[in-house]
């Protein structure tokens, strides 16, 4: 490092990471209640994942593995700014890879290969109450997350029924936890519901505008809102991706020119990255490789 | 009728500091009865039902309620998370100004159907047919059912207010002035209306109203307050054709006739 600013390690300091671990461990200890804490401020606006990036920068070690995510992407600004303030800030080893990755921070994505035990997903959170634009009042919302009063839940979902004949929620879509907390699973696809589901890695969550904190611990119940005759279904999608062939992963359409041409391909750049490694070309992948998917090991 | 009460009141008084709300205010209310509380404005009946509904706290005194089972429970000893489950099951309360009672921002159908997924009915077909069947019982036509009440009238409003709130099949209503704000002529259809879902589903009321004309067509029973006591209590017809206490007599005297 330089001799002008130095940081403390992973940029807060230790009193702010206690702080911010003694929440963190209480939403452990109660999934899905958001905790309040005292969120500082970041050198980013919020809304840009300051509470994802307190939460991580909470329980770095020099020993960790750092992976940013931003929608699915590694290479996307957020991302990359992300990834480059930790490098800096705690020096530690980064990596586009899944599997390498010891805290994955994203952003409304969870990753497509399976997470495993000891790895920790933080997600950027911007507004951390599923019930707010049902009930404004916060006085109100807590009090019917300690009564377990959900109904209104519901009622969320039955407007989408009674607008579009479906239940229409796409992203934000409502889960309870562990029987007990409904959550707002941050702005992920519902895709990505079912993965939260038992999941042997940690999931934290992070929203620094809120200031609030909530967690699901490894192997946690967590289950999608829906009626009885409108089952939870996800996001299905007609084609497999265009670079790498892929079925039953997430994909987000990219334009191609100004004459309507569009190409869908998985969001998640590392998924579709490690596949065309391994050989599967979609309709419209190239016809050489370029291998972006790396680790830079602390120096 | 059983031989107990549904609701048994005593001695309740509320006081804001040193200010009266209510004072000193004992009944029992009976199964299928519609009690008036009549006064001028600043009488303490709205105080009075806020403490009822448990919305507000007494200072002192006790009222009990019936459950289902039979049992007398102290209203003011349950816990919050009881009161709450009573007050979106077995009582309903209807606000003067439906904004208060509704959600504005969802539609006429999830307002009705709202009671019901907060008791755990999770079958949207279900609900929905619920929903269509008390619209269509408070006189709203079927194909509104989507609509946000925002865009109703007044009445409308009220009347999809009520229906919310019966589509439980509560024992206890509470209204506080249900026709206040609504021109004469919406008032009669809806005092029609009311009149004719408390007989048939033998509802029990109380309601708070400064419309003597209301309390008369409601209600069997009333009790009119003034500064906070209950200065004279009785049948309607009773209570109205020949008034007792001073405050009374003034307040029937004071009717204009048309």
């Amino acid at each position: 490092m330089t001799d002008i600013a130095t940081y403390n390690f992973a940029y807060l300091d230790e009193q702010t990471k206690r702080m911010i671990r003694r929440a963190i461990l209480k939403g452990i200890a109660i999934p899905g209640y958001q905790v309040p804490f005292a969120s500082r401020e970041m050198p980013m606006p919020y809304g840009w994942g300051t509470g994802g990036v307190q939460v991580t920068a909470s329980i770095i070690g020099p020993d960790d593995v750092l992976k940013v995510i931003d929608q699915g992407a590694d290479d996307t600004t957020n991302a990359v700014s992300i990834r480059a303030f930790f490098k800096k800030v705690a020096n530690v080893a980064v990596t586009t890879e899944t599997a390498k990755a010891s805290i994955i921070q994203t952003r409304h994505r969870i990753p497509e290969q399976p997470l495993t035990a000891g790895q920790v997903l933080v997600f950027q959170v911007p507004i951390p109450e599923p019930l707010r634009f049902l009930e404004p009042r916060e006085t109100e919302t807590r009090k019917m997350h300690a009564l377990e009063e959900y109904g209104l839940m519901h009622v969320k979902l039955y407007e989408d029924i009674a607008r579009h004949g479906r239940i229409a929620t796409t992203y934000a879509y409502p889960v309870k936890v562990e029987g007990r907390y409904v959550m707002d699973p941050s702005p992920t696809p519902k895709f990505d519901n079912p993965k939260m589901h038992r999941s042997p890695a940690l999931q934290l969550f992070g929203a620094g505008r809120e200031k609030r904190i909530y967690a699901v611990p490894p192997f946690t119940d967590v289950v999608s809102l829906d009626f009885e005759d409108h089952p939870f279904e996800v996001q299905t999608f007609d084609q497999p991706c265009a670079l790498c062939g892929a079925e039953n992963v997430y994909l987000d359409e990219v334009i191609l020119d100004d004459h309507g041409g569009h190409m869908f391909v998985c969001s998640d750049t590392d998924h579709c990255e490690k596949r065309r490694e391994d050989g599967h070309r979609g309709h419209l992948a190239p016809e050489t490789h370029l291998v972006l998917g790396k680790t830079e090991p602390a120096e | 009728m059983t031989d107990e009460p549904l609701l048994r009141v005593s001695a309740l008084s509320k006081f804001y500091v040193s200010r009266v709300g209510c004072e000193n205010v004992t009944f029992d209310l009976w199964p299928g009865e519609v009690l008036a509380v009549v006064g001028e404005s600043g009488s303490g009946k709205t105080t009075l039902l806020n403490c009822l509904s448990t919305r507000l706290l007494p200072s002192s005194g006790t009222a009990s309620y019936r459950m289902r089972d039979g049992q007398f429970r102290e209203l003011y000893r349950m816990s919050e998370a009881e009161r709450r489950f009573l007050m979106r099951t077995d009582w309903g309360f209807v606000h003067q100004n439906p904004a208060d009672g509704l959600r504005m921002t969802v539609s006429a159908g999830a307002n009705v159907g709202e009671r019901l997924m907060a008791v755990g009915d999770r079958h949207y077909g279900r609900i929905r047919a619920t929903a269509v069947d008390w619209l269509s019982r408070v006189e709203i036509d079927e194909d509104r059912i989507d609509d946000e009440p925002r865009a109703f009238s007044g009445g409308m409003r009220q009347r999809l207010q009520i229906a919310r709130n019966l589509v439980t099949g509560p024992r206890l209503v509470f209204m506080d002035e249900p026709t206040g704000g609504l021109d004469v002529s919406v008032q009669a259809r809806l005092l029609d209306l009311l009149r004719g879902l408390v007989t048939d589903l033998g509802l029990a009321a109380i309601v708070v109203t400064h419309d003597l004309a209301v309390a008369r067509l409601l209600s069997q029973r009333m009790m009119v307050m003034k500064d906070g006591r209950v200065v004279e209590s009785g049948l309607t017809d009773r209570v109205l054709d020949d008034p007792r206490a001073p405050y009374t007599q003034l307040l029937v005297s004071s009717i204009l006739q048309v």
